[in-house]
């Protein structure tokens, strides 16, 4: 995967680019998980195969992300000691991510609206400063491209479908949308690495994905949320109270049996 | 219940470039761009297609095995359409 | 010369019994439809059911990489179950009507998938010993006589064969790994080998449908044959791994070159049928909850589809 050689930081540079890495592989690996559970109970057999290779593609994106976040690191801690034995205070992903599956349509927003940020946040890594981070979003912008058709066709099929799947997928923009706002409001971490031009400049991306919501709902014909107040603080540790129970559950074998091998 | 089941589509896939669409089996899908996804998910999970064709099953038409005899076992003696029923010198190449 | 006319049936089985395959719009006796469509539909739902003792554990795998392969495992199930309800569409069965026919308990699915899953050895046990033990019913299907089955069938298998090695590999990491590991792999083999057993059916004197189902070419080996095989087969990868069958008569026979083992427990084994395991209510609870909530999911996109038709063809 890596062609060209790795990109030299400055070690200031370096720790902040782990604690970002990091974020992006909470986030990813939280977003899996959600969806796994799916997994068994879905609401149609090939849906079921669609959100499972989605988690996959998750799964894969968060994996290389903490291998390149120990390697920042440079401490000897692996994938999995980054992923099974942080605890939720250290975890780094946005709130959106850990937000119960819901019904399909909480799903489904949930994973439009990171979709669209996902998304657009590859492009510019891609073509990135630091090779290997642009290595693996040029490998997963592809995934992501077609995260955000599924997704996005799933919000015209219900917003535009039965009164029911309308009313659905109005109460969980409803509940979901305040979440939406984290995504693109940098943290310390990321206003550093902004002016660093190692993370993309949010305010510059918002055009284009809103261009992209817009475009969604109105084909949903459902309104574009206005004025919602946005809630915000996983990327700085402090979580709504799901993640505790979704880290005990994802955490269980390496906490009861600790320091073995699987 | 029945009006809640998506119709089904049948699904032919091209395994690399060069080859012809093959029929891989069939799958339920609301409407043809949901089929082509659901295609993707369901029977390219281990790269076997490069492209993807679905039809809604009802739009298949067959034809019938009792015609088997009628359509096809006229083709048995006319052994002259193939190349092997022609006899070449062996000095001649290239034939 | 006397010329003898055949009847419909007889061709139908000169067909068979020449090793033709039989194809969907062919001519074959109710029977033998029906019987597929049993056969077929019950071994959708076993990979649909059998979705959840695995999926069980998706959430709390012990690491990243367990994680992703148990998924891709799962996930590939539910391509099975697509597969093969794909197969028995074509004999005219809608999965509408199969999906009413498990949920209302008139079509059974394979009991194994009755058993609880406790610990992650259950993932390794599941894999190696359940997988393996479908294997072995699998490969001759795939020369099964019907024509979409049997293709099904090619691609479940082809699919299959990493799902018992990523079991075995599960095994193989605990028994070589720390003592409570090894006990955790022990436990596990103790709970499932029985029921393991039990897969292949019931034996070849209780079992009636076996002969018809032989020679349609539907089935290709007896259950007794195909549970002695699997015996002969996991005997030999439990001493490997140096874990004990909980099976004190197992013993080599020099003389049928195979192990005599003890008899499966028939009671229990007709009980977990009949509905009476100690997962029958919450699998199948679980299966019938998953396809009502998704009700209103399938017909909003029906409702969407028909209103895009509509605007279509009013441009």
């Amino acid at each position: 995967m890596q062609v060209a050689p790795p990109t030299t930081h400055t070690p200031e540079t370096q720790t902040q680019l782990f604690r970002y890495v990091l974020q992006l592989a909470d986030t990813s690996l939280i977003l899996a998980h959600r969806l796994s559970e799916w997994c068994g109970h879905g609401p149609i057999l090939e849906q079921d195969l669609a959100l499972a290779n989605i988690a996959l593609d998750f799964l894969g994106e968060a994996r290389s992300y903490y291998q390149y976040a120990a390697e920042l690191e440079g401490q000897g801690r692996t994938e999995d000691d980054l992923a099974y034995l942080r605890s939720a205070v250290e975890y780094r992903n946005p709130l959106l991510v850990e937000q119960p599956n819901g019904d399909f349509a909480a799903t489904i927003v949930r994973q439009f609206i990171y979709d669209t940020f996902h998304y657009h946040l590859l492009q510019q890594l891609q073509a990135g400063p630091d090779t290997q981070l642009a290595a693996i979003a040029e490998k997963s912008v592809k995934e992501a491209a077609y995260h955000l058709k599924w997704s996005s066709e799933w919000i015209i099929r219900l917003g535009d479908g039965t009164e029911e799947s309308r009313r659905r997928v109005e109460q969980a923009i409803a509940s979901l949308w305040r979440y939406a706002g984290e995504l693109t409001t940098p943290n310390a971490t990321e206003k550093e690495l902004q002016a660093a031009g190692l993370v993309p400049d949010y305010a510059a991306m918002l055009p284009q994905m809103e261009a992209h919501v817009a475009r969604v709902f109105e084909e949903a014909t459902l309104p574009v949320p206005q004025g919602v107040f946005m809630q915000k603080g996983g990327k700085d540790g402090r979580h709504t109270e799901h993640l505790g129970y979704l880290l005990t559950e994802l955490q269980y074998m390496q906490r009861t049996y600790p320091g073995l091998t699987w | 219940m029945n009006q809640s089941e998506w119709p089904l589509w049948e699904v032919f896939i091209r395994s690399k470039q060069g080859l012809d669409h093959k029929h891989v089996g069939s799958l339920h899908a609301a409407d043809a761009e949901m089929a082509i996804q659901n295609a993707r998910d369901v029977y390219t999970r281990r790269l076997e297609g490069v492209s993807i064709w679905v039809v809604e099953s009802s739009h298949v038409h067959a034809s019938n095995p009792d015609d088997a005899a009628a359509f096809y076992e006229p083709a048995n003696d006319k052994i002259y359409r193939h190349p092997t029923f022609y006899q070449v010198p062996d000095s001649i190449k290239h034939m | 010369m006397e010329t003898l006319e055949l009847t419909q049936e007889e061709q139908f089985q000169a067909r068979i019994d020449a090793d033709i395959r039989i194809e969907p719009k062919d001519w074959m006796p109710d029977a033998y439809r029906k019987t597929l469509i049993r056969q077929i539909s019950q071994h959708a739902h076993s990979e649909l059911v059998g979705m959840l003792p695995e999926g069980n554990w998706i959430t709390r795998a012990p690491s990243l990489k367990r994680k992703s392969i148990l998924l891709a495992k799962v996930q590939d199930e539910a391509g099975h179950g697509l597969y093969l309800y794909s197969a028995a569409e074509t004999l005219g069965a809608s999965r509408d009507q199969m999906l009413a026919d498990l949920h209302s308990g008139k079509a059974k699915y394979s009991s194994i998938f009755n058993y609880p899953t406790l610990s992650w050895a259950d993932m390794g046990c599941v894999g190696w010993l359940v997988d393996g033990a479908a294997i072995l019913n699998q490969v001759p299907l795939c020369r099964t006589s019907y024509g979409p089955y049997a293709r099904a069938m090619v691609r479940v298998c082809k699919e299959e064969s990493f799902h018992q090695r990523q079991g075995f590999e599960i095994m193989q990491t605990l028994c070589e790994g720390a003592p409570v590991q090894k006990e955790m792999a022990q436990e596990a083999l103790n709970r499932w080998w029985w029921p393991t057993l039990m897969m292949f059916g019931p034996k070849d004197a209780d079992s009636p449908n076996t002969a018809q189902s032989m020679n349609w070419r539907i089935k290709r080996f007896t259950n007794d044959e195909l549970r002695q095989k699997f015996v002969d087969m996991m005997v030999p990868q439990a001493e490997f791994l140096g874990l004990t069958v909980p099976d004190p008569a197992v013993k080599w026979n020099a003389d049928k070159n195979g192990y005599d083992f003890g008899d499966v427990d028939w009671e229990e084994f007709w009980n977990v049928v009949k509905g009476n395991g100690l997962c029958n209510q919450e699998r199948l609870g679980a299966r019938v909850k998953a396809h009502e909530e998704g009700a209103w999911v399938r017909e909003a996109a029906l409702a969407h589809a028909a209103k895009r038709k509509q605007r279509a063809s009013e441009v």
